[in-house]
């Protein structure tokens, strides 16, 4: 199960965080500015997975930002390594070309988009298509 | 109305708090945007209320406090319209948890919309139950989940589906509710609804044994067939990962799988075609297609066993680790340690590439791997391996050389075939990264090394070699140390030289040169210039060419401000000096270590070890044990043929094996400290264990690693009791003949412990003496005994003592001994005090005095405070 979901730049600035878990607020800062330590200078030839308290931190970067997934011990490192991959694609895909400046000033669709996507720390769709288009559906509501 | 198109506010907001350069700034417009987002609130704004909760969200992402938004998200939530509860749910999220009191107010209205006709607001109210809900609501709400799973709208039901795994996982009684739904999820074709499905069965399934049972002889073969579909499925655009159609999907059905059949031969069985297909039909050139291969070789491990899918999974493993991608490498590290369990044979066969594993530049491959190999070591293949890692040990990080010392010294140590194979690997290592060598390690290599009798003068041939080449390490130095003191004439005489070895000349000079190196060098801690202290004294017997300078290197340390080291220099330069008739048997070679109680110790097994009273019966093999002479004969010099002290009780041996005072143990105890670590000096200097001694040095325990910088402590107390006494007089004289210099005193009574005497108070006119005297079975009670001695030449008459102590202590004054006090020291009055210590052991004596006499009639008054009374009193 996915515990908590971030997306920060390389400053360490929070773009996204979900947590499936309850923190306190303080707590999440915490946890923001560690994960943020522990993958911001990794060489970039290590493994994507570092373990992370009694977690295990599974990471990706893209150009300047930093997708990191908190995922129990047991769990498939190289699916959510994948998993990862393809909210990157949906993203890049509902922005057309995505860049950090979009999920700033859209982040609350990004929050949509990530509701459709995962859900209770669970993969809940895993067509690229029907994210999309059910984000269409939802567009025409506002 | 769209509340984010451009020219509404909430990107403004963005836009000036990027603008923000300091801090400072930043600060200000949040500050700005709260104060209006909060008058907002308090008027009840309706048009902007979700443009506002909007702001917030962004606010309590920069990390600002929020709460006062709360509410607002209730509001958004009952009002009617789609954008409102959008954003209502989306806050109710981000700004609350389940652990608010608040959240129990939304769950009327999550009812509400988890009925409501709009399937869209139904799917909102999903996704935030899903996400925060609580036990309270779990189980207020779980009829409507229940029933959502059956919806038309697949999008419904797959939330459905995972909010369910939320509500059993909070409320686990209500599994059962969920089985028929469930298992009819995994009928459907959509892969959304179907992956949910799969999921929210796996957690049933460790939730629940009736779920496990019920999908077990229910669904098995249909997910087979399900994977069977998938595997063989056609290029479908939708689901197409890097030519794998759902991988997820895979992954889920596999990991379901895996559930099912652990410990159900019948399940594993009907299995096992698919999981053969789909090991060995999956791309392996892609993430994905190894994520499945991966889940797949996990799901063959835990399932009942079949040889032959073992065998395919460990060889799929084996291929990862040739893989060039880091991650694959990662993952099977971690698999290949769950599976050692399983098939050590199998894993041993890639046992080559693992080794490469552990010099990877990566971290975290590293450490797996050098934990797979710690755990794939045995007797067969303990050399070849040990070589591999020592080598590498050489280039390896300084962070990780730390983690790799240990284990090859654990590997050494549990798996070594002969002696002096584990006595070349130790010394390659503490050559290497003999600073990373933990204190334990290093005594057992001198326990062993003591016991090969028969490779004594190998060792210390090779260490001598080791430390011209690696003078750098400390642990190396001082086990070259502690062996050339003890076998320092095999060294020089090339005695017991094996056939391997290249012939080696050494003279005494140089053997005294290498300790010299190690007490001199600057970087050398206390405990190795200790050491290299004592093996010059075992040489200034041994070398006689060499005993001037042993001599003077000793003389030099007399001045050192280390008290260990003072003190040490002090007594055997007196050895060295003054008693050469004992001295060659003083500093004979220790006798051999006993492997078994050093080892029980280690353990932590050997009772003896921690209790205070037993260490003397220990027996030891080397047949030197023998009842050990008391003490006093020991040390009577008049007795030219004293009794050798090579004879040894166990318990010491190794504290004294180091011949450093590692012993916490003066410092223990408050009674009988004095006459104890009299004696323990006493063991200390002749460096032999005597189960006479009062037993708590028996306690010590080797391993414990803050016992030197204990030594100084220690050795401090040990100065000031010796200047009193120990139990026996005897004893205690020969003490003081051997350590001369130190006055003694007469001990003050036989059997309390003793404490030296202070000098009280002391003026141009009068000095004031305390002794004390302490009976062991009331140790609160101190009696002291005052001396007045007058340093004037005038007599005092009158004289009258009086003194005032705290509220803790109470005072009791006997008569003096007279009131006249003689001029110049011709006499002394005596009075003698006792005090009762009502905080003992807790505060220490503190005393007002106040003395009055008549010089030739004239009144005169002297006033002082008395602080310097020893502890413990």
């Amino acid at each position: 199960m996915i515990r908590f979901i971030l997306l920060q730049n390389r400053q360490g600035k929070t773009r996204l965080a979900k947590y499936y878990v309850p923190l306190e607020d303080s707590e999440k800062h915490k946890v923001e500015y560690e994960v943020h330590r522990l993958v911001v200078n990794r060489d970039p030839k290590y493994t994507n997975f570092v373990e992370f308290r009694t977690h295990k931190i599974i990471y990706r970067r893209y150009a300047g930002l930093f997708f990191s997934l908190c995922v129990d011990i047991t769990d498939n490192e190289l699916a959510y390594l994948e998993c990862i991959h393809l909210f990157v694609e949906i993203l890049d895909h509902f922005f057309s070309n995505v860049c950090e400046l979009d999920l700033v000033f859209n982040f609350h669709k990004v929050y949509l988009i990530l509701d459709e996507f995962i859900l209770a720390g669970e993969l809940q769709e895993t067509s690229k298509k029907a994210i999309i288009e059910r984000m269409g559906e939802l567009e025409k509501l506002e | 109305m769209n509340p984010f198109s451009s020219g509404t506010r909430l990107r403004d907001m963005i836009r000036a708090i990027r603008a923000c350069k300091t801090a400072a700034e930043e600060r200000a417009v949040v500050r700005k945007e709260c104060a209006a987002i909060r008058a907002a609130i308090n008027e009840n704004d309706n048009d902007y209320r979700h443009r506002n909760l909007a702001k917030l969200m962004f606010i309590h992402m920069l990390g600002y406090p929020t709460h006062f938004g709360q509410m607002e998200c209730l509001k958004l939530i009952a009002s009617p319209g789609f954008p409102e509860k959008r954003i209502g749910y989306l806050g109710l999220m981000l700004l609350l948890d389940e652990r608010q009191e608040v959240l129990m107010l939304v769950t009327n209205s999550l009812k509400q919309d988890l009925n409501h006709t709009n399937q869209y607001i139904v799917g909102l109210a999903l996704c935030a139950l899903g996400n925060i809900c609580s036990a309270e609501m779990a189980r207020d709400l779980a009829p409507e989940v229940e029933r959502l799973l059956q919806f038309r709208d697949p999008n419904i039901r797959k939330k459905a589906a995972l909010c369910s795994i939320r509500i059993i996982k909070k409320v686990p009684d209500l599994a059962e509710n969920f089985i028929n739904p469930a298992t009819s999820l995994l009928r459907e074709k959509h892969h959304g609804v179907l992956i949910t499905g799969v999921q929210l069965c796996t957690d049933l399934c460790k939730i629940s044994t009736e779920a496990l049972e019920h999908i077990r002889k229910k669904c098995t073969d249909g997910l087979v067939r399900t994977l069977k579909d998938l595997a063989n499925s056609p290029y479908s655009p939708e689901y197409d990962i890097a030519g794998i159609t759902d991988p997820f999907l895979h992954i889920r059905l596999l990991k379901l799988l895996r559930v099912l059949g652990e410990g159900d031969a019948d399940a594993s069985d009907s299995m096992n075609d698919i999981l053969a297909q789909v090991a060995t039909k999956t791309e392996s050139n892609k993430v994905a297609g190894n994520a499945i291969l991966y889940e797949c070789v996990q799901t063959i491990m835990s399932i009942e066993d079949n040889g032959g899918l073992r065998v395919l999974a460990i060889n799929i493993l084996g291929r990862f680790l040739s893989n060039r991608d880091n991650n694959i490498r990662y993952v099977a590290l971690n698999m290949l340690m769950k599976a050692v369990t399983a098939d050590g044979q199998a894993v041993q066969r890639h046992r080559a590439t693992i080794l490469e594993c552990v010099k990877d530049s990566d971290a975290s491959i590293r450490k797996r791997a050098l934990e797979l190999v710690y755990v794939l070591v045995n007797e067969t293949n303990v050399k070849p391996l040990v070589k591999e890692l020592i080598d590498y040990l050489e280039v390896s990080d300084l962070d990780f050389k730390g983690d790799l010392t240990a284990k090859i010294c654990s590997i050494v140590a549990k798996f070594s075939p002969e002696k002096i194979w584990y006595i070349d690997q130790m010394l390659k290592v503490l050559s290497e990264a003999g600073n990373f060598v933990k204190d334990e390690v290093w005594y057992a290599l001198i326990v062993v090394i003591s016991n090969a009798s028969e490779l004594h003068g190998y060792t210390v041939r090779a260490l001598y070699r080791a430390f011209q080449m690696s003078a750098e390490q400390e642990i190396l130095v001082r086990v070259t140390v502690w062996c050339i003191g003890e076998y320092g004439d095999m060294l020089v005489n090339n005695v017991g030289m094996l056939d391997i070895e290249d012939p080696i000349t050494v003279t005494e000079s140089d053997a005294v040169d290498v300790v010299e190196i190690a007490i001199k060098r600057h970087a050398s801690d206390l405990t190795t210039k200790a050491m290299a202290l004592v093996a010059l004294l075992k040489h200034s017997s041994r070398f006689p060419s060499c005993s001037e300078r042993i001599k003077e290197i000793i003389v030099q340390f007399k001045g050192s401000f280390v008290l260990e080291l003072q003190q040490r220099a002090i007594e055997f330069n007196s050895i060295i000096t003054k008693h050469q008739n004992i001295r060659s048997t003083l500093v004979e070679r220790m006798p051999v270590l006993d492997e078994a109680t050093f080892i029980g110790r280690r353990d932590g097994s050997l009772p003896g070890a921690a209790s205070t009273t037993t260490a003397p019966s220990v027996s030891l093999p080397n047949g030197v044990a023998k009842p050990v002479a008391p003490l006093v004969d020991l040390l009577d010099l008049s007795a030219d043929d004293t009794p050798a002290p090579s004879s040894s009780g166990g318990g010491d041996l190794l504290q004294d094996l180091l011949g450093v005072d590692l012993s916490p143990a003066t410092q223990q105890s408050g009674a009988g400290q004095a006459s104890k670590s009299g004696n323990d000096v006493l063991l200390d200097l002749l460096s032999i264990g005597s189960p006479s001694i009062q037993s708590s040095s028996s306690t010590v325990d080797i391993l414990s690693s803050n016992s030197n910088n204990k030594a100084p402590v220690s050795s401090l107390d040990d100065l000031s009791s010796l200047a009193l006494s120990t139990k026996t007089t005897s004893n205690a004289a020969s003490m003081m003949d051997l350590l001369d210099g130190f006055a003694p005193s007469p001990p003050a009574e036989n059997n309390g412990p003793v404490y030296p005497s202070i000098n009280a108070f002391e003026s141009s006119s009068l000095r004031l003496t305390f002794n004390f005297s302490k009976q062991p079975e009331n140790p609160q009670t101190t009696v002291i005994q005052a001396t007045f001695v007058n340093l004037s030449s005038n007599t005092y008459t009158d004289f009258v003592f009086q003194a005032a102590v705290p509220k803790f202590l109470q005072l009791h004054l006997d008569p003096a001994s007279s009131n006249t006090l003689p001029a110049a020291g011709n006499g002394s009055i005596t009075q003698n005090l006792k005090i009762n210590n009502s905080q003992h052991g807790k505060k220490s004596l503190v005393m007002r005095i106040r003395i009055a006499y008549k010089i030739n009639g004239k009144d005169t008054l002297e006033e002082g405070q008395v602080n310097n009374f020893p502890r413990g009193l």
